[in-house]
């Protein structure tokens, strides 16, 4: 007898797919258990983190808040782990420093004002119009922080408008090169001699001003922002000149920057705080004595740019020499083609590096504790010594490093978000 | 802009020192130079005048004068009558030491993590993110303080080890003790012969490279394949037993004991160093794990699928073609954390370890009042230091360059 060949006449209904290859079992099986040792590995690290996360908790959850010294807590039965009262005792000491309380409104506005100022730099999609506060929020930025007559910084500020001025006026005159070297003479004289005469002429006839506070008040988070967003601020015009400087065909400005980049980034940054702290005054002239935190921002602005050039220099160096090629074509002038065409390029593609740069500045800025000024760490090691939080560890620590965890965190996270919205592959 | 016609130096005008772009980079340059020299002799003179007015001249002699302090943790002998010279050089081999030691921990570490956050196991990875993420982004002076406070705080006293109810036990069959003063290991005793042996050891490095070359050598003649790797194991190992034995074992080793309330004898590693050593380990560690896992993924994918379709085996596939291609983007940061390290382990002067900023720029520049000599000569130092490494980073770069034809 002949087999008659099985032939399927109707369709199969679908099937689901089988349990273990959809949703959670599947992405569970894949990334959890692909494997007897991926399998122990997991459940060993889970239980891990499970036990580290009670213990953490069972450690944090205290009633402590309100406890007014370590001693009260060890006493209190109700208190068997952290002692969170000395965030609550010493949080105005950890935020301002030793900053009079009636006068802490100040760094707080400058604070909200920062950023209001930073806003449109990282945003691009807020009205422009901003950017004039930002030009001027470093002005007020001081008078609010240090007080005293507000002339000063207005008449530095001033300053740019006269070269400004002199610059376009002088353009059509004597060229571009002749306009620009006079400008920045003439601006550099005012901000030498005139700014000081004016200023006090001017507080004599309208005396307007905050109540002065001195540098050695400042501490804290108050501190580190301060060095930080100063030095931030100041170090990537520097560090774009210098990273243009090293990469230049002229001979002397091009020793000159290699030798300034190569000297600051061998020595570490402490060095730098010392020739601060002790041996800057040695290299002005006599009697001068200016502000301590001024000094230090200036260190570390200056080692901060030295970094910072060599990332910018790296972008420059990726960009392909077509482009510079095509800027010439074009027949647009050095400084045209820098601002047109390569610097655009270049800091795009140097953007993790710099926001990385950013990141360790404001770290770095924890240094001048060994200088002996009071940003957190410093405070810390001040607490410790206090009769009333003698032998505290964990809590301090934990709260200062996560304070600085979250800044920088943001920090590189902002930095991703800017380079997806740069990009321009696909 | 240069006419054709008009050749250059001929009808010469003084205006175009300003106008004209082949002589203007010269004015600019000459401008520049001018106010460079006049900024240095600006500040070198005030610096004279400063100097004037203390009564001072630059002067390097407090160098030879002794030092009269201790330093306690240190690798050659010191005693407080040394010179400040000397102490000097205790600072920079303490230095050395630690960027050492932290660079080899670092290495170990970072790499792990970096090959581990690429692991398909997803809680692993994800646990690797969390210590990059934590690691990297708080200051690492913040992590030396923070270790410090630990290891004195929460650290059993060497008297908890005593008596029949001690509280604390020695681990590693009692050869190593960690207490709040430090740690507590074994010291090698080097006695008679013992210099046989490390002479046969070091004979025995130069004989796995020589070998490695001949097999090369071979295998390109011949085509045959040695299994390199235990060959070379057993050079490493076998010579410098069998002459540790024949020499009758010259080589012991001092265990800390426990002498009254402190431990005597072995090797005392203070907190200081322990802590600024872990701390920088663990903090570079997260930057190398981040340099290796860009290193593993800038490879692409399709040189594992050339390779394999050349019929490699997979070992082979990532020692031929994986890890030379890997090794190249991953040694340059690899170098500059490195570097990094090496300067942040200036900030042993917060923990009190004597490296070379808690000598000469510390207790030596605070007792002769020498600040501009003592910070000059510290920095000297550390940029001999940097250089001296950013050029083995050269030439390594030089030597992995894609040769481009």
């Amino acid at each position: 007898m002949k087999m008659e060949p099985f032939v399927r006449t109707e369709m199969l209904s679908e099937q689901p797919a089988p349990l273990g290859e959809t949703g959670v079992l599947k992405w569970m099986r894949e990334n959890l258990f692909s494997s007897i040792l991926n399998s122990i590995i997991s459940i060993l690290a889970l239980v891990a983190i499970i036990l580290a996360f009670m213990v953490l908790m069972s450690w944090a959850m205290q009633p402590s808040w309100a406890s007014t010294s370590l001693s009260q807590c060890q006493d209190d039965p109700a208190i068997t782990g952290a002692c969170w009262g000395v965030i609550n005792n010493r949080f105005n000491q950890l935020m301002f420093g030793f900053y009079p309380r009636v006068e802490q409104w100040r760094p707080t506005l400058a604070f909200i004002l920062m950023l209001v100022a930073v806003a449109p730099v990282l945003f691009n999609n807020l009205p422009r119009k901003m950017m004039w506060f930002s030009v001027v929020y470093p002005f007020l930025a001081v008078i609010l922080l240090w007080g005293g007559t507000i002339w000063g910084p207005l008449l530095v500020l001033a300053g740019f408008a006269i070269g400004f001025i002199l610059f376009k006026v002088l353009f059509g005159i004597v060229g571009n090169l002749a306009a620009m070297l006079i400008a920045v003479f003439a601006t550099l004289l005012w901000w030498l001699y005139g700014v000081s005469m004016v200023a006090e002429v001017l507080s004599g006839i309208i005396p307007i001003g905050l109540e002065p506070i001195e540098s050695s008040k400042f501490g804290g988070f108050m501190l580190s922002i301060t060095i930080g967003v100063s030095g931030i601020a100041l170090s990537l015009p520097i560090g774009i000149m210098l990273a243009l400087g090293r990469q230049s065909d002229m001979f002397i400005i091009k020793t000159l920057s290699v030798g300034f980049i190569e000297l600051i980034r061998g020595v570490p940054l402490i060095t730098l705080l010392f020739v601060a702290s002790v041996l800057l005054n040695f290299f002005l002239p006599p009697g001068t004595d200016f502000d301590l935190i001024l000094r230090v921002i200036i260190m570390v602005t200056i080692f901060a740019s030295a970094y910072m050039a060599e990332v910018i220099r790296g972008g420059l160096a990726a960009l392909p020499s077509g482009q510079y090629e095509a800027a010439d074509a074009l027949g647009l002038d050095y400084w045209q083609s820098m601002r047109l065409i390569i610097m655009p390029q270049a800091l795009k593609i140097s953007i993790p590096g710099i926001v990385g740069n950013f990141i360790g500045l404001f770290k770095d800025t924890t240094l001048v504790s060994i200088i002996g000024l009071l940003d957190p760490v410093g405070l810390i090691v001040t607490i410790q010594g206090s009769s009333d939080w003698n032998g505290i560890v964990w809590e301090l620590f934990l709260f200062v490093a996560m304070m600085f965890w979250i800044f920088t965190f943001t920090m590189s996270r902002y930095s991703m978000y800017l380079e997806n919205k740069l990009k321009t592959t696909h | 802009m240069a006419m054709a016609d008009q050749p250059a130096g001929k009808s010469f005008r003084l205006s175009m020192l300003l106008y004209d772009t082949r002589y203007r980079s010269i004015t600019i340059q000459v401008i520049m130079l001018a106010l460079f020299a006049y900024g240095v002799y600006w500040l070198l003179g005030n610096m004279y005048s400063n100097l004037d007015d203390l009564g001072k001249k630059p002067d390097f002699s407090f160098l030879s004068t002794p030092a009269g302090y201790d330093i306690n943790q240190r690798l050659i002998e010191y005693t407080s009558q040394s010179t400040n010279g000397r102490a000097w050089l205790v600072g920079l081999l303490n230095t050395l030491l630690v960027a050492f030691l932290g660079c080899i921990l670092a290495t170990i570490i970072g790499v792990s993590v970096g090959v581990m956050r690429l692991s398909k196991n997803w809680i692993v990875a994800r646990l690797m993110t969390v210590y990059i993420e934590i690691f990297r982004n708080i200051p690492v002076l913040i992590i030396i303080v923070f270790a410090m406070s630990i290891f004195i705080k929460f650290f059993p006293q060497p008297k908890a080890f005593r008596g029949d109810d001690a509280t604390a036990s020695m681990y590693l069959w009692d050869s190593v003790a960690l207490t709040n003063r430090g740690w507590y290991i074994p010291k090698p005793i080097f006695e008679n012969g013992s210099m046989i042996v490390v002479v046969t050891f070091l004979l025995s490095i130069l004989g796995i490279f020589i070998f490695g070359k001949w097999a090369k050598k071979r295998q390109e003649a011949t085509g045959d394949i040695l299994p390199t790797f235990w060959i070379k194991l057993a050079i490493f190992f076998l010579p410098a037993v069998v002459v540790y034995f024949i020499m009758g074992q010259p080589i012991g080793l001092e265990q800390p004991e426990l002498k009254g309330f402190n431990f005597k004898g072995g090797i005392h590693m203070r907190n200081s160093l322990i802590s600024l050593w872990l701390a920088l380990s663990l903090y570079t560690a997260a930057f190398i794990a981040e340099a290796v896992r860009a290193g593993i993924m800038a490879i692409d994918k399709g040189q594992t699928e050339a390779a394999a379709a050349l019929g490699l085996r997979p070992k082979r596939v990532m020692n031929l073609v994986v890890l030379p291609q890997a090794l190249r983007v991953i040694i340059p940061p690899l170098i500059s954390q490195y570097l990094n390290l090496t300067k942040n382990s200036s900030l042993a002067i917060a923990v009190g370890y004597m490296d070379l900023t808690g000598t000469l720029g510390g207790i030596t520049l605070n007792q002769t009042g020498r600040a501009l000599e003592s910070i000059l000569l510290l920095m000297i130092t550390y940029l001999a230091i940097s250089l001296s490494i950013s050029m083995v980073m050269n030439v390594y770069n030089n030597s992995v360059k894609l040769k481009e034809r």
